[in-house]
């Protein structure tokens, strides 16, 4: 196999990605879109942020291009930089600056990861001015209709430091997003691991009974990711009850107690 | 670390004391309880029969407990001999602190009576070593039960399994199965049939109040026949759990209950069989059916307690709904609840189906017609008042109006264990939890901790001792200074001592393309902010007597000449206490203190106080931390030994409290550290820092200079 090289501007999402609706998020995201509002995702762990990026992608037909933030991302490296080339200097547009020009969907994960001084540059994209200020060209990038952005926030575990401000939070449209009804839910689990419908029941309810014991020694209970994961470990053979454990118990604490009850609730469960 | 003089330390050997000779120092602690009728002659003349080091154990606890009161003391000194009779050494200290325990829980007459069932402790403690015990477990059943959902319930020991619907009641010793994890079994079977009883409606409000008249015998038939719809429920909801009841009733040997109970069990099995269907049941079976007997994990219902916990429940319940509806509907609507407008039920249910819920369905919350996502608080009163009348009357869903609003608030409610008599109180205290390993939780509100000022000596000691270790001094200066210029280069200078080459290509485009040329195009290698903060807590319990607090007192002053040639933001802290009443932290410099002659004379000023109590120091300073700004944080703990006060806090207990507060602080994003000089500490150290995060330091003269070197490489 070999690994492929793709220009973002050019990955248009071909085939529909799996995402079920939890809500009107679809609706209020593509009426954000054609208000050239941007959007910010707000919502837990695993519950389905990314996904729906993609899918919201391939609707609206507009090429994705996702920036996962972290400390050290600067200004620049959003924006782009002169590089030099033969003798020649030439501009390289960052990754926001691409997304603007092609008209794309620029996805920022994790926004409160990046320093405070890179989130400032998407304020005036974000407003009603909707430009990139390219500061070593001199020149303002004006973004098309079609551009959105959309950026992503976990409100769960940030500490003080590192929560959003206020100045750059009021300029989006905002859509919450939780973990889906256990109906919806066990839907998720079974269409994206071809696992029976029983399971995929006992899945969520397993989840569902840590989501139970959040606050009572656990930051979080299981995602939905961690439920898909455990399911396709049952699909390959893994029993039930060793496949919570190592799929959805071990990534949930460390806490030996925790450890020893969550895993009496799947044994009780199977 | 122990305190002066070590109590458990002092090795009594040599020939028994005579009664005159007990007598005598009884008669020092007991005086107060003591008259010409009641006199501490018995006790010694039995005491006298034992051998000295067990005459010395009796006399040092008669001294801790009369300090706490006297006729406790005197108490244990009757039953002692009995105690010794029954017990081994260990076994005795265990009875006489879980005594002292309830004397701070509880007071003085439950104390006592805890004394008195020394035949009914030494008996569970025989138990215990073969078998299971709860406190082991209870952590784990806990969070068990709280992850099945419904009503939190606690894990509470009594004699047989039973339930109020708030506290599940466990026997506190298993030893019926071989193993430990076979009795785990027996106690997760216990735990989850009274989940069941709670979560599928046994004790649903009607139910009780007909059973409540219904007599003893119907009581029983009930919660046979309830044991066995809820089997059912459970093969259907937790098929797992159901295969371990019926595993358990195999080892166990069980014999199945005769007819006409199985054709109960079918009738009681069918998915809309419910809890009334059980209860008809038994009050027609009344006087004609004998109840069956028991299995292993089950025990006899006791619809009294239940009705009582109901009863209070039910209208605490409602007083907080109405009040927490109120509270929504204002921040919902953005203004307070308008009389009028409650006329027209502001709130509404929606039934939602839900085949996993214990009716088959659950409630959707409507305000205004409009569904909203209640908050937690809500959600949990409604879960819990559906647990109870399998529904939300509609009189719950009205606010409270602005009149009600305090009748049923409760006093900002304080345990009443927080609560003791004595100057030493709570003004000014801050209370800190302490955690017990053996219930596997926090003991609320537990610790009184008081910030003090250590007194400031001015007797040249700083002086004296910078002037020794002169040469050091000196070293650890220059160490510390290379520290400081270590750091990271600096790019984009615009001086340096190298080209930045990145800078220069990044220049070279932008001069190309016509623009300004920017002149940042250095390395430079320089000191970036070490945005560090330090808090060292510095042991001052009375072992540390000599030499110890000699050499401590000296390594701080090193210290902090080195820190101040770094220029991180440091603490120090001296703690110290005796019991749980009176922790005490000693400030010796704060962080936004600078390292001034006071401090210095503070240091000089540290002296030895009484007992180590770490785990609440450790969470104290958490607190002071956590409002620091920095990006590294770090505790270090200066000591001489183990966690150890008198009032238990010693050995295991001591030992996980502290470990407790460490993994508290980590999650706080604090790096723990510890120096000590206790050679044993290799034993425990690991345990409580993790094994690279401790340094035992051999000699104690080694200390100043250790503890410098130490932090030197921990932060570079
Ligand atoms: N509504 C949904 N429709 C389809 N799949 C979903 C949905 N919600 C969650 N999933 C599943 O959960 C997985 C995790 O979701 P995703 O990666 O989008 O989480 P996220 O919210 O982006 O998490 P993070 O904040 O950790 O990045 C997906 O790969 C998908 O399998
Ligand atoms: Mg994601």
């Amino acid at each position: 196999m070999t690994g492929q090289t793709l220009r973002p501007e050019e990955h248009f999402v071909e085939t529909e990605p799996y995402y079920e609706p939890v809500g009107d998020e679809i609706e209020v995201f593509e009426a954000a879109w054609r208000n050239q509002l941007p959007v910010l995702l707000k919502g837990p762990t695993g519950c389905g942020k990314t996904r729906f990026m993609e899918h919201m992608a391939w609707r609206l037909k507009r090429p994705l291009i996702t920036v996962s933030c972290h400390d050290d991302l600067t200004a620049s490296d959003l924006v782009g930089r002169f590089l030099v080339a033969g003798g020649e200097t030439v501009w390289v547009d960052g990754p926001l600056a691409r997304a603007v020009r092609c008209g794309g969907i620029c996805y920022l994960d994790e926004i409160v990861e990046a320093r405070k001084d890179t989130t400032v540059v998407i304020h005036p994209l974000a407003d009603d001015r909707r430009v990139l200020p390219m500061e070593k060209r001199g020149e303002l990038l004006k973004a098309p209709p079609e551009f959105c952005l959309a950026i992503s926030y976990n409100p769960g575990y940030q500490s003080v430091l590192k929560d959003l401000k206020q100045s750059t939070r009021q300029r989006f449209v905002a859509l919450e997003f939780d973990y889906p009804e256990p109906e919806l839910e066990r839907r998720i689990v079974e269409k994206e691991t071809g696992i029976e419908p029983e399971l995929a029941e006992r899945l969520v309810k397993f989840a569902h009974m840590t989501r139970n014991l959040k606050g009572s020694g656990l930051d979080e209970g299981a995602s939905t990711r961690l439920l898909v994961q455990a399911a396709k470990l049952i699909v390959s053979g893994i029993p039930p009850v060793a496949a919570c454990r190592a799929a959805v118990a071990q990534a949930l604490t460390d806490d030996p107690e925790m450890l020893a009850a969550i895993h009496e609730l799947s044994a009780s469960l199977f | 670390m122990a305190a002066v003089p070590p109590p458990a330390a002092r090795a009594p050997e040599g020939e028994p004391l005579s009664a005159a000779a007990i007598e005598a120092r009884l008669d020092e602690h007991l005086d107060l309880v003591l008259s010409s009728r009641r006199t501490a002659a018995g006790p010694a003349r039995e005491l006298a029969a034992f051998s000295r080091a067990e005459q010395e154990l009796v006399l040092r606890w008669v001294a801790v407990l009369a300090a706490a009161h006297a006729e406790l003391a005197y108490q244990f000194a009757s039953l002692a001999p009995r105690a010794l009779r029954l017990m081994d050494e260990a076994g005795v200290e265990a009875w006489v602190r879980q005594a002292m325990d309830t004397y701070d829980g509880a007071g003085l007459y439950p104390a006592v009576a805890a004394l008195r069932e020394v035949e009914a402790f030494a008996e569970r403690a025989r138990a215990r070593a073969a078998g299971l015990a709860l406190e082991e477990v209870a952590g784990v059943l806990e969070r068990y039960v709280r992850g099945l959902g419904g009503r939190p319930l606690k894990v509470e020991a009594g004699e047989a399994p039973w339930t109020d619907t708030e506290t599940l009641h466990l026997p506190p010793v298993l030893g019926v199965l071989g193993d430990r994890e076979g009795n785990f079994r027996l106690y997760k079977a216990m735990a989850v049939c009274l989940w069941a009883q709670c979560w599928f409606g046994t004790w649903r409000a009607p139910l009780v109040a007909r059973l409540r008249g219904a007599g003893a015998e119907a009581a029983a038939l009930y919660a046979a026949l309830e044991a066995l719809r809820l089997e059912a429920r459970l093969a259907r909801a937790l098929p797992g759990a159901r295969r371990e009841l019926d595993a358990l009733a195999a080892a166990l040997a069980v014999a199945p209950w005769p007819e006409p109970w199985p054709e109960a069990a079918r009738r009681l099995a069918a998915p809309e069989a419910t809890a009334a269907d059980s209860l008809e049941l038994a009050l027609a079976w009344a006087g004609r059916v004998a109840p069956p007997p028991p299995r292993p994990w089950e025990g006899p219902p006791r619809p009294e307690a239940v009705a009582a916990t109901l009863e209070a429940r039910l209208e605490r319940e409602r007083r907080t709904l109405r009040r927490e509806l109120a509270a929504l509907a204002e921040e919902q609507r953005g203004a307070v609840p308008d009389p009028v407008r409650l006329e027209a039920a502001p709130f509404a249910l929606e039934r939602i189906e839900d085949p996993a819920a214990p009716e088959g369905f659950t409630f959707r919350l409507e305000l205004d017609g409009q569904p909203i996502e209640p908050p937690e608080e809500v959600r949990g009163l409604l879960t819990s008042i559906v647990q109870d009348l399998g529904e939300i009357p509609e009189e719950y869903l009205v606010p409270a109006g602005p009149g009600e609003y305090d009748a049923g608030a409760q006093p900002a409610g304080r345990d009443p264990r927080d609560v003791w008599k004595g100057m030493y109180h709570e003004e000014g205290a801050h209370l800190h939890d302490e955690w017990d390993y053996r219930r596997g939780h926090y003991r609320k509100r537990w610790c009184v901790l008081r910030e003090l000022d250590v007194h400031p000596v001015r007797d040249g000691f700083v002086e004296r001792t910078l002037r020794r270790h002169r040469g050091l001094v000196a070293s650890l200066r220059r160490t510390f200074e290379a520290l400081r210029g270590e750091d990271r280069l600096l790019r984009r200078q615009p001086e340096g001592e190298e080209v930045d080459i990145d800078a220069l290509v990044e220049a070279y485009a932008d001069a190309a393309t016509g623009q300004e040329m920017t002149d940042r195009l250095f390395v430079r290698k320089r000191r970036e902010e070490r945005n560090i903060a330090v808090l060292f807590m510095v042991d001052m319990s009375g072992s540390t007597k000599g030499w110890i607090n000699d050499a401590e007192r000296e390594a701080l002053v090193l210290l902090c000449e080195s820190l101040e040639t770094l220029g991180d933001r440091y603490a120090i802290y001296g703690f110290s206490g005796m019991t749980r009443k009176r922790c005490e932290l000693y400030r010796i410099k704060r962080f936004d203190e600078p390292y001034s002659d006071e401090v210095r004379a503070r240091i000089s000023g540290i002296r030895p106080q009484d007992y180590t109590r770490m785990g609440v120091a450790i969470r104290h300073l958490t607190g002071m931390l956590r409002e620091v700004e920095a990006r590294t944080k770090l505790l270090v703990t200066l000591s001489d030994g183990k966690p150890d006060d008198f009032d238990g806090y010693r050995g295991t207990y001591g030992i996980e409290d502290t470990r407790m507060a460490l993994v508290e602080a980590r999650r706080e994003g604090i790096h723990p550290f510890c120096i000590t000089i206790d050679r044993e500490a290799r034993d425990y150290l690991p345990h409580l820092y993790g094994p690279a995060n401790y340094v035992v330091v051999d000699e104690v003269r080694k200390l100043p200079f250790k503890v410098s070197d130490v932090y030197r490489k921990l932060t570079s």
